[in-house]
């Protein structure tokens, strides 16, 4: 067997369905590794934020002193959490989009003739900037820091003198409100691509392929069981007498909630957390399974199958993950070390 | 660093993978078939005509007979082989470490994999080319048209890089949908997730036969590669390439000079030919090279049969599960038929 790295320079020669860095058949396998990493990496970064935020939402569910809410929850956590993620993926995929229409016949969402579903994927309009378009960005990074020294303002006059200052409102207007101003001003400099039936299939616009979608919904419903499971066990680590003293003070059960018990929960909800998040970077890579192009089945599969350089793939692949792994770690333990109870 | 010190401690691990593979390669792989008593032969997942398992749980197929053929040759047995079911992916590696003896399983012969990855491919035993297949109410009928359409392919195949070569030079702007598995890539197909599957056009014969309404779907006329198939080994290994080469070399042989399993035993005793009784190991000993009993070839065509046999029975039209390829006029006739079915002169 042939080793080194040097096939990484040579073209691929074959077609990637979906990428977000542009790909041709003609680049190199260097730049498919690039492919797979962005592919994985988006595919990761949307399911973890959206597990998270299922996953807080059940667990609270679960705690819920409404019967059905409670119950809805935990039938939902202990159906989900006790199959196994690959027939999941495979239940999505070929039992739900398999089965959409075809794309003549495809699905218009809200019927705006935007968004269409059909099974060959999820298609939407792609925004097109125009010449001025940077202004209006620019003034939305302005709006950004201005929103968030206010913020800072109002939370040390807060502690100076007592008197509150609706800073979250503020924020959200001066962030909506300026760039709004800025780009209705320079001629609103954005076009949309939007996509049309053309051909075979829609084109124009932007789309995810249902493989995409069967993995994303499988990561996120599986992985968001184990996060509620986190959330309800940190809040219920977080003595009653806390609750209590809470109301006491005169405290709504919302800001309670907010300002009392999460911040204490999240010490016994982030270790578990660190591991989730992992383990979602780490499932995503049996997308394989369905045939979305991520980091495992362009590199390791089909990159690895045409060059032959099975060590170096497998050890490239390998470090990828490692890295991400590790970068996951070691932000959310900074986290963890900055919300943990200092003892002075 | 401690981290960092257990990745290194695993790349170590891997290269030291690959040096026992490469030590393990240093016996004859006769020798160690035979201390075995058992040869062990790579296929597929199982596909129509090529590998298939029956009732019993046992293979057959054409790409099975060679692996019971090479047994027949070394052990006058053709059940001495442990079958490996495995999937295109990984199918080099499995022969690289030194998994099985040999691979027989629909791959293509190309310049890149016989000189690059370690391998040696042997000799044809089936003559393919890639083609597309689509559902009639698409209303296609040339691979030309398929402009921008979806098309359903298995991932680490010279499938998906002709299929890219082809969209490519034809400017059609194909969106390949890269599938592990055939089951899976076989569903997605028949419930629309692709305009058409692309494939050697045996391959989807075979999937359409898999397909409950067969005629719903039609193979376009275009073929749009070479597709040469035929048994590989692992590289360095001269004497069992030989084994294996000349075993399909002797189901070919024995089709052309009128050998078939039910006359073998008569042709052993009056042999028509000096060269058939050279073949037969009636006369001079063209065993010895490859280290097999006199016999080796009377014990191939009687237990497997010979070439024309095998086709008939699984890819032609006279076996229960055969898939239905035609033979006369294809390059898998024999090259006094017309075809490229063609053996080098046993003497």
């Amino acid at each position: 067997m042939s080793s080194g790295f040097d096939f990484l320079g040579s073209t691929a020669g074959f077609s990637i369905a979906f990428s977000i860095i542009p790909y041709e058949a003609g680049d190199s396998y260097l730049w498919v590794y690039l492919v797979g990493i962005t592919n994985t990496l988006l595919l990761s970064f949307l399911a973890i934020v959206a597990t998270t935020m299922l996953g807080f939402f059940v667990g609270i569910m679960r705690l819920s002193k409404n019967w059905m809410v409670a119950q809805l929850a935990s039938w939902y956590v202990e159906i989900l959490r006790n199959t196994p993620l690959l027939l999941q993926i495979l239940f999505w995929y070929l039992a739900v989009f398999a089965i959409l229409p075809r794309p003549k016949n495809s699905v218009d969402i809200l019927s705006l003739e935007l968004f269409q579903l059909n099974n060959r994927g999820f298609y939407f309009p792609a925004p097109v900037p125009g010449d001025l378009f940077w202004l209006t960005m620019v003034t939305l990074l302005i709006s950004v820091i201005v929103a968030y020294g206010i913020a800072i303002w109002a939370k040390r006059r807060q502690n100076a003198t007592g008197v509150r200052f609706p800073a979250f409102w503020t924020g959200v207007g001066i962030i909506i409100g300026f760039p709004m101003l800025m780009f209705l001003i320079t001629g609103s400099p954005l076009q949309w691509d939007i996509p049309v039936l053309k051909g075979f299939n829609f084109a124009g616009g932007s789309s995810v392929p249902p493989a995409f979608l069967a993995v994303f919904i499988a990561l996120v419903i599986y992985h968001a069981c184990f996060i509620a499971e986190m959330v309800r066990a940190g809040i219920l680590s977080v003595s009653h007498g806390q609750t209590e003293a809470s109301y006491s003070l005169g405290l709504k059960p919302g800001l309670t909630l907010r300002l009392v018990i999460i911040p204490q929960a999240m010490r016994a909800i982030v270790p578990p957390l660190i591991s989730n998040w992992m383990n979602v970077v780490k499932n995503s890579s049996l997308a394989i399974a369905v045939g979305f192009p991520d980091l495992v089945a362009v590199f390791m599969q089909t990159s690895l199958n045409q060059s032959g350089h099975a060590i170096e793939i497998v050890a490239m692949v390998m470090f990828f993950y490692m890295t991400v792994s590790l970068t996951i770690s070691g932000a959310l333990n900074y986290y963890n070390k900055l919300v943990q109870l200092k003892e002075r | 660093m401690k981290k960092l010190s257990l990745l290194g401690l695993g790349l170590g691990m891997m290269a030291s993978l690959g040096f026992t593979a490469e030590m393990a390669s240093a016996q004859s792989t006769l020798d160690i078939v035979k201390e075995r008593g058992i040869l062990r032969c790579q296929v597929g997942t199982p596909a129509p005509g090529f590998y298939q398992l029956d009732e019993k749980g046992d293979w057959y197929g054409s790409d099975v007979a060679i692996c019971r053929a090479i047994a027949a040759a070394i052990f006058d047995d053709p059940s001495k082989v442990e079958f490996q079911s495995v999937t295109s992916a990984v199918r080099f590696t499995a022969m690289a470490n030194g998994e099985s003896d040999v691979l027989s399983r629909t791959t293509t012969w190309t310049l890149f994999r016989d000189t690059q990855l370690g391998l040696d491919f042997t000799a044809v035993n089936f003559y393919d080319g890639q083609g597309f297949m689509v559902d009639k109410d698409l209303g296609v009928s040339s691979a030309l048209e398929l402009k921008g359409a979806t098309v359903c392919v298995l991932t680490g195949t010279t499938t998906e890089l002709n299929l890219t070569d082809f969209s490519r030079s034809n400017d059609l702007g194909i969106e390949p949908v890269v599938f592990e598995d055939s089951n899976v890539r076989d569903d997605t197909f028949a419930k629309g997730g692709c305009d058409a599957i692309t494939n050697d056009k045996s391959s989807l014969a075979s999937t359409r036969a898999k397909f409950p309404d067969a005629s719903k779907y039609v193979v376009l006329p275009e073929t749009i590669s070479k597709e040469p198939l035929g048994p590989v080994v692992r590289q360095n290994d001269s004497q069992w390439m030989d084994i294996v080469k000349w075993t399909v070399f002797a189901l070919v042989q024995a089709e052309e000079m009128g050998i078939d399993s039910t006359n073998i035993m008569d042709m052993v005793a009056n042999p028509a030919t000096p060269e058939m009784a050279r073949m037969l190991g009636v006369e001079g000993d063209l065993n010895k090279g490859l280290g097999l009993e006199k016999d080796w070839v009377v014990r191939i065509i009687k237990h497997v049969g010979n070439y024309g046999e095998v086709y008939e029975e699984y890819m032609g039209t006279k076996g229960e599960f055969a898939i239905g390829i035609p033979r006369d006029g294809s390059p898998n006739a024999l090259w006094t038929k017309g075809g490229l079915m063609y053996s080098p002169p046993f003497r």
